[in-house]
């Protein structure tokens, strides 16, 4: 192998394979699909983020959130996701259209939010589980995102926003509150639209023994 | 050269166009400041690196550690300390040994260095950038390429100066042979352009839609491994083995097997981190299946590697330069034939998602590219700065604290991933008790931090004292143990 120009050859054909078949392909044939019309209301699946929403993926982004959770439904045998509740049916392509990026995750050092909009659609939950994950559930090793958040004295009302129940080392003294950033609003509006559960006729929902 | 057997053509060391001591003196001479100026800021990047990862390490089991901070939540230190040890360390110290080797194998002295002094500068503040980027909040989160897209055209630029040198010292090689490092470092230069600028245009600067994202992230995070880092750890492991122990590399025709399978089929194994997920089956199966045929590169280069070794094992007892490069080489074949077995989807049921793809991962940048690189630099500073190392006992404590911290992580990430995995199937296991399995283990992968941090602190130090030429009085290469008689006579230490 003296020829330069036969390696270079061989080393771009070799390559431009994989850049054909895992890269130009996907992005014409997934990249290019369409959101679905629903009859019955004359909406999509899946349905159009709310601005919040779309603005929460760079907080999730921004904080990492993928790291220890998928955003992947699969199906038996590969897995037991459905048995476990983490969704109805398999996620397939279609429900990341909207998603930017689209957070498919590969670990699970906390658990799948493909769904977590339909298990936990509180609100109030959300902020204090981010402010204080570990008076939620005690076992949990999830960091808290206090920074999401800001402590202020109550002038006059309290807030309508200001998070409830709140009762770890961090939470407020009395003639305090804490109050969501527009990062926190935002991060929790996209929790909250994670909801893989709307039919599609590519994905059946299969039947549970 | 038309009289000269392949077999004797191949071994740098038989060619009758091999270099006198003069000749390559001089041409190492010329590769002394930007080789340098890459190791250096690779072992800083290091330190960095290896304190990022051990407190993220230490995140997943004491959440309150370092906690409430925008700066240091996990989800920053996690894709700073990749970041960091990907382009601030790894690439780096590859980009340093390539060019040696580069230099070396063309025959020629360096040309154009300020191209590539230009190239050190910019590469290290595109890291610096991106990775206060990462830790500022700037990431988009796609696993590996974390590094906003502010930064990327900093090493962009970097790497065209790099890249225009390459094809530069091609274009001026004196004639001869082609050895086999010499095809890996021109496809890795010419592969990593094209894999970064695709990655970065689709996902980073003008993103695609919906569930490409992932197949394209995968194909390049993959690939980067596959073929950046791995043919950059062989072409120095083709180099440095039959150099040290002086004989030449077994078999031509099992390298350039080795070679092509590489290319053909590593590039196509990237979805196999997305088995189950959502993608036409196509995608996945053929994968699954380039997985498994990579058996055929690893298993070449092992016996290639094995049979060149085979009757010098001994020079291992002596040889610091050898020993790291023989643990990076078997390594190699271990991770490799672990990272096949990981894309069998019955068994990847099992694995997907937990602790058992870091330890795996760990295992080959770390076990494999990282120990040949330390074996490299330990044979490459003494050629460029004129001192040799201080310490045998000081690299002794660097290779043992670093091949015992690795061990100890690889195995435990691996064993808790299992236990973490059978825990996510178990449709009667609840989500704790998938954390109360890996718990334990990531204890002790958290421990094995500070073996690897020791090994990088004592590194650190030895490369310094080279850069200022201080220790011990200089008698000969520092050697673990004294070579016999004819070892002495063949071996480059």
């Amino acid at each position: 192998m003296n020829k330069l120009p036969l390696i270079f050859l061989g080393v771009f054909i070799t390559f431009a394979s994989s850049w054909i078949g895992l890269v130009a392909y996907p992005f014409l044939t997934l990249g290019k699909m369409e959101p679905l019309p629903d009859e019955d209301t004359g909406g999509y699946f899946p349905p159009a983020m709310s601005g919040l929403a779309v603005a929460g993926q760079r907080v999730y982004a921004a904080n990492g959130c993928v790291y220890c959770h998928s955003q992947q439904v699969r199906l038996a045998p590969l897995s037991t996701d459905i048995k476990k509740g983490l969704g109805p049916r398999q996620t397939v392509a279609r429900d990341y259209l909207r998603a930017q990026p689209a957070f498919l995750g590969t670990m699970r050092t906390g658990p799948d939010l493909s769904n977590i909009g339909a298990r936990q659609p509180d609100v109030n939950w959300h902020h204090q589980h981010l402010y204080e994950p570990q008076t939620i559930t005690s076992w949990s090793v999830m960091p808290p995102f206090r920074h999401l958040y800001k402590m202020q004295p109550i002038e006059g009302q309290a807030s309508d926003n200001a998070v409830k129940g709140l009762k770890g080392s961090y939470a407020p003294p009395s003639g305090y509150e804490v109050v969501p950033t527009d990062d926190a609003k935002a991060l929790v509006a996209y929790l909250i639209s994670l909801k893989r559960n709307f039919p599609l006729p590519e994905s059946p929902e299969p039947a549970l023994e | 050269m038309k009289s000269q057997s392949l077999i004797s053509s191949f071994n740098p060391a038989n060619d009758p166009n091999t270099l006198d001591s003069y000749e390559r003196a001089e041409i190492d001479a010329s590769t002394r400041v930007p080789v340098l100026l890459f190791f250096g800021s690779a072992i800083f990047w290091l330190l960095i690196g290896s304190l990022l990862g051990l407190v993220a390490a230490w995140k997943m089991t004491h959440p309150a550690l370092l906690d409430g901070m925008a700066w240091t939540t996990f989800g920053r230190i996690r894709p700073a300390h990749l970041n960091t040890v990907i382009y601030g360390w790894a690439s780096a110290a590859g980009i340093g040994v390539g060019i040696w080797l580069m230099a070396r194998l063309c025959r020629v002295a360096l040309v154009h260095s300020k191209l590539l002094i230009a190239a050190a500068i910019f590469w290290n503040l595109g890291v610096l950038v991106g990775v206060l980027g990462i830790l500022a909040g700037d990431s988009r989160s796609i696993e590996w390429l974390e590094i906003p897209g502010y930064a990327t055209p900093i090493l962009f630029v970097a790497y065209a100066f790099i890249g225009i040198w390459t094809i530069i010292m091609f274009r001026f090689r004196k004639p001869g042979h082609v050895y086999v490092s010499q095809w890996y470092l021109f496809a890795a230069f010419l592969w990593f352009p094209w894999l970064y600028a695709t990655a970065n245009i689709l996902l980073v600067w003008s993103p695609i839609q919906g569930s490409a994202q992932g197949a394209v992230n995968w194909w390049f995070a993959h690939n980067i491994l596959g073929l950046w880092f791995t043919p950059l750890g062989l072409a120095s492991a083709y180099y440095m083995i039959p150099k040290v122990i002086g004989r030449p590399i077994h078999s031509y025709y099992l390298s350039i097997l080795g070679f092509w399978s590489l290319a053909l089929f590593y590039s196509w194994n990237g979805m196999h981190h997305l088995i189950g997920g959502p993608f036409p089956a196509w995608m996945v199966s053929a994968s699954v299946v380039a997985s498994i045929m990579m058996f055929i590169p690893v298993i070449t280069v092992a016996i290639n590697h094995h049979m060149t070794m085979r009757g010098n094992f001994g020079a291992l007892k002596w040889s610091p330069t050898l020993r790291f490069t023989v643990f990076g080489a078997m390594t190699y074949t271990i991770v490799s034939f672990q990272g096949s077995s990981m894309a069998i989807p019955s068994w990847n049921t099992f694995i997907h998602f937990t602790d058992h793809t870091i330890g795996h991962a760990h295992l080959g940048l770390y076990g494999f590219f990282t120990m040949i690189m330390f074996g490299a630099i330990y044979y490459i500073v003494p050629r460029l700065v004129g001192w040799e190392w201080p310490s045998a006992t000081m690299i002794r404590w660097h290779f043992w604290l670093s091949a015992i911290g690795i061990g100890i992580m690889v195995g435990a990430l691996t064993l808790g991933g299992i236990l973490q995995g059978f825990a996510f199937y178990d449709p009667a296991a609840t989500f704790r008790t998938s954390l109360e399995y890996a718990t334990p283990f990531r204890i002790i992968r958290g421990l094995s931090g500070f073996l690897l941090l020791g090994a990088h602190v004592v590194f650190a130090i030895l490369f310094t004292q080279m850069l200022l030429r201080i220790g011990r009085p200089q008698e000969g290469p520092a050697l673990f143990a004294t070579p016999t008689e004819p070892e002495k006579e063949v071996a480059a230490v």
